[in-house]
C-alpha cells in the first residue's frame, strides 16, 4: 500500500478546531481504521490542535495551525503544526495525580498519550513547533 | 445549530439538566458554565447533569465538568451524573475522575442517592 497523505490548515481560532472531525473521519476511513481507534485519534487530534492554536499559537488568528496526516499501511502518522516557540512537555504536571485531579486544564496531552502509540515534540529549524503522533493499527 | 442543547426540569428540590450534543473548547463548554452559574445564583444547589445525549467530550469540557463540580461544592450543594455514554465512561475513567463524581445508570437511583 502508498503512502497517502492529508493536509489541513486552520486559522488559530477555537472555533475552527471543529473542522478537524471531517478530516479525521475522511483519514480513518481511508485508512481503514476501526471505530474504537478513530474515537481516540479524534480526541488525539483534537487535543493537539486545540494546544497549538491556544499554546502555540496563542489564538493569533495571523497564525496557523497546520495539520498532516500520513497513512503508512500499518500505522496513521500525524503532525501537528504551530508557529510557537514550544514547551517541555515533561514539565505538564500529571493531571490523575490527586494533587491535581480537580484542576480545570491541563489533560489535553494526558489524553493524546492514552490514545496514541507515540507522540513526540520537535522545533522545526525554521521556527515553530510540531507534535508528530503515530497510531498502530 | 448549537453545539449543546440544554433542557432544564425540576424533580423536587433536585435540579436535572438533560444535555444533547457535545462538551467541547468553546460554545458547548461555556453553556453547560453558564447553566450551571445561573443555577447557583437561583439558589439551586442540587444538579444532576443527565448526559445520555452527550456522545462527545474533550479535554476543556471534562474540565468545565470539574469546574461545576467544585463551585457547587463550594456551595455545599451536590453535583452528579447521569447516563453516561460509553465514550464518555471510557474518558472519565482514563482520567481517574469517575473516583471524583458520583454516576448512575438510572435516574431514580440519581435522584434518591442526593442527602
Amino acid at each position: 500500500m502508498t503512502e497517502q497523505t492529508t493536509r489541513l490548515v486552520l486559522p488559530s481560532h477555537i472555533e475552527a478546531v471543529g473542522d478537524v472531525d471531517a478530516a479525521v473521519t475522511h483519514v480513518v476511513q481511508r485508512c481503514g481504521i476501526g471505530e474504537a481507534a478513530a474515537f481516540g485519534i479524534d480526541i488525539a487530534v483534537r487535543e493537539a490542535v486545540t494546544n497549538a492554536m491556544v499554546h502555540g499559537n496563542q489564538e493569533d488568528e495571523t497564525k496557523s495551525v497546520e495539520i498532516l496526516f500520513n497513512c503508512l499501511g500499518n500505522a496513521l502518522e500525524i503532525e501537528v503544526r504551530d508557529q510557537g516557540e514550544g514547551f517541555d512537555p515533561s514539565r505538564v504536571p500529571d493531571p490523575t495525580d490527586p494533587v491535581n485531579i480537580l484542576k480545570t486544564s491541563g489533560r489535553g496531552i494526558f489524553l493524546m498519550r492514552s490514545f496514541m502509540d507515540e507522540v513526540e515534540w520537535s522545533l522545526r529549524p525554521e521556527g515553530g513547533s510540531t507534535v508528530r503522533m503515530v497510531k498502530k493499527y | 445549530m448549537a453545539e449543546l442543547n440544554i433542557r432544564e426540569r425540576q424533580a423536587g428540590d433536585i435540579t436535572v439538566l438533560d444535555m444533547d450534543g457535545r462538551i467541547t473548547i468553546g460554545e458547548g463548554s461555556v453553556a453547560l458554565r453558564s447553566a450551571v452559574r445561573r443555577l447557583l445564583e437561583e439558589g439551586k444547589k442540587n444538579i444532576l447533569l443527565n448526559l445520555a445525549g452527550v456522545g462527545y467530550i474533550d479535554s476543556s469540557g471534562i474540565g468545565e465538568l470539574v469546574s461545576s463540580y467544585t463551585a457547587i461544592k463550594n456551595q455545599e450543594g451536590q453535583l452528579k451524573l447521569l447516563s453516561l455514554t460509553e465514550k464518555l465512561r471510557d474518558l472519565l475513567t482514563i482520567t481517574k475522575l469517575l473516583t471524583v463524581f458520583d454516576a448512575y445508570e438510572t435516574e431514580a437511583d440519581a435522584l434518591s442517592s442526593f442527602t
